[in-house]
């Protein structure tokens, strides 16, 4: 399935790339020490610029999700699932992905998810699987 | 929220205007732009010269999309108006952000008659292409975007995939069914069969709800507001002179536009949204309350939208908004909280904001025709899903 990519910027490569070395990288604050997404030069929460990104688990659950039937453009391949998955890391601290390997119907609100990286040109995706 | 000043109080609706609404309207979106806005001026008892500003939301995002195909710029020549204040552009408080802004503009003394208006070209369009609204033709290439740039990758191609994940955590916190949900679209359809302008007037039963097509769980097609070709236009004049006007003026008591969340669509609280922020500092500049509101005009770009804005402006309780609507008697027409009364952008046509603030000034004037509800003197208008987010309470006195 085609994907719309985003363009890549200082900001954002590290969490668009990370998956190349298999690892979810989300900015982290060194003052406040809080995770924080999307991306950007300054903290959100206290205002600091010691910002940089770090690895996290990849684990995380189901916040919300919905199974899209319409075909907005041809070439997709439905249904798939879009979710809000919150990472295991920090209450809050969470982003739209998709939930892949397993029946859409099967996909539920808190479930247990792990990340799982799809490489489209330079961009790793983090989608979410099942996690046992 | 605390607020030294209610600027809003030195501004009143005058007038309303606007064009024929269909699917499409055979009618350029400038044509369609004119017929609103001469009409609101007349309306007004005013004339062109008259209008010394102009405000629009979106406006012209320099693309001629479909979405909003004529701002303030292409409409200050066309129609030949002398201003001292304009303004458009896309970042604001959601499709009520012209009538904020052009009541800032009267307030601060730049404006005595601000014409507002909104054009929408979608349905003509997509008789084109069917997939003309789809984010991915947003941008070309790579989605540099600040507004979509995390959602497209994930294949969120369309705002309904981001509602469905607010409606699906709306039924996980707070039991909110599908019944409860359909009432939003029966009720519009039920109001809309009173309006002759309205794009969908045959009546809808719960079947004909659940037999509507899936487009993105739990959201079918019927929560779907109706694309379609429309332009409405409103005056907003400052309240001294508003008096010498042929309409009772309807006085702009208070207005909600705060964001206290990030603006983004999934890092906000998502079963509350920048609704909550709104409602709250709505509430924070006018001794009224919400019982006081005697008809509700509440976005239904998507049918969740309503029952977030419901619990929002403090019409129900918060998590309430399913039991609150179910049935359907309290959101009638004869109901306690009169919702949608043309038949909103479900089934009226999806005219985006402003059709809202039309359809709330025809009825507190009395001149809403058939479909015209008891005599009331509050009306409140909110528009906008996710972020964005906006609101009007409108008095007749």
């Amino acid at each position: 399935m085609t994907r719309k990519l985003p363009l890549l910027t200082e900001d954002n490569t590290p969490f668009w790339q990370g998956g190349a070395q298999g690892r979810l990288l989300i900015h982290h604050c060194a003052d406040c020490t809080r995770l924080f997404h999307p991306p950007a030069p300054i903290c959100p929460h206290c205002g600091s610029f010691e910002v940089a990104p770090r690895a996290v688990s990849g684990k995380g659950k189901v916040l919300s999700y919905t199974i899209n039937h319409q075909a907005w453009r041809p070439d997709l391949i439905e249904p798939y699932v879009v979710a809000i998955v919150e990472l295991a890391e920090q209450a809050g601290l969470r982003f739209v992905t998709n939930i892949v390997g397993l029946p859409a119907e099967a996909v539920h609100i808190d479930m247990p998810v792990r990340v799982r990286f799809e490489q489209h040109e330079d961009v790793w995706l983090p989608l979410f699987e099942k996690d046992a | 929220m605390m607020f030294d000043r209610i600027f809003e109080k030195d501004v009143a609706i005058t007038g309303v205007g606007q064009s024929a609404v269909g699917r499409p309207v055979a009618r350029s979106g400038m044509r369609l732009t004119l017929d609103a806005c001469l009409e609101a001026i007349a309306d007004a008892g005013l004339k062109r010269a008259d209008i010394d500003g102009v405000a629009c939301w979106p406006g012209d995002n320099n693309n001629g999309d479909a979405f909003s195909p004529v701002g303030p710029n292409a409409l200050i020549g066309t129609l030949g108006l002398q201003v001292n204040w304009y303004g458009g552009g896309y970042e604001g408080p959601g499709p009520l952000a012209g009538i904020i802004n052009g009541a800032m503009a009267i307030a601060s003394g730049l404006c005595r008659h601000v014409l507002v208006f909104r054009t929408i070209t979608e349905a003509s369009r997509r008789k084109v292409d069917k997939n003309a609204s789809a984010l991915t033709n947003k941008t070309i290439g790579r989605d540099s975007s600040f507004f979509w740039q995390w959602y497209t990758p994930f294949n969120v191609l369309s705002a309904i995939n981001l509602m469905a994940l607010y409606t699906q955590r709306h039924f996980h916190e707070y039991g909110t069914t599908p019944e409860q949900l359909a009432q939003i679209a029966l009720t519009c359809r039920t109001n809309a069969a009173l309006n002759p302008k309205a794009i969908y007037r045959t009546p809808l039963s719960l079947d004909d709800y659940f037999a509507s097509r899936m487009i993105s769980t739990p959201l079918r097609m019927l929560d779907c507001d109706v694309h379609c070709d429309a332009s409405t236009a409103i005056i907003l004049s400052r309240a001294d002179v508003a008096k010498d006007g042929p309409n009772p003026p309807i006085r702009l008591e208070a207005i909600g536009a705060a964001l206290h969340q990030p603006w983004s669509w999934d890092q906000i609280d998502l079963t509350a949204t920048a609704a909550r922020d709104v409602g709250e500092m709505m509430w924070a500049r006018t001794d009224l309350k919400p019982k006081d509101v005697g008809s509700a005009q509440l976005y239904d770009g998507f049918s969740i939208l309503t029952m977030i804005w419901l619990e929002a402006l403090g019409l129900c309780p918060r998590g309430e908004s399913g039991r609150f609507v179910e049935g359907g008697h309290r959101i009638a027409r004869d109901g306690q909280l009169p919702i949608n009364t043309n038949g909103g952008q479900l089934s009226g046509g999806r005219t985006h904001g402003l059709g809202y603030v039309h359809e709330a000034c025809s009825q507190l004037w009395g001149r809403a025709g058939e479909r015209q509800i008891a005599p009331h003197h509050v009306s409140v208008v909110a528009a906008g899903g996710g972020p964005l987010g906006g609101s009007v309470l409108l008095v007749r006195d």
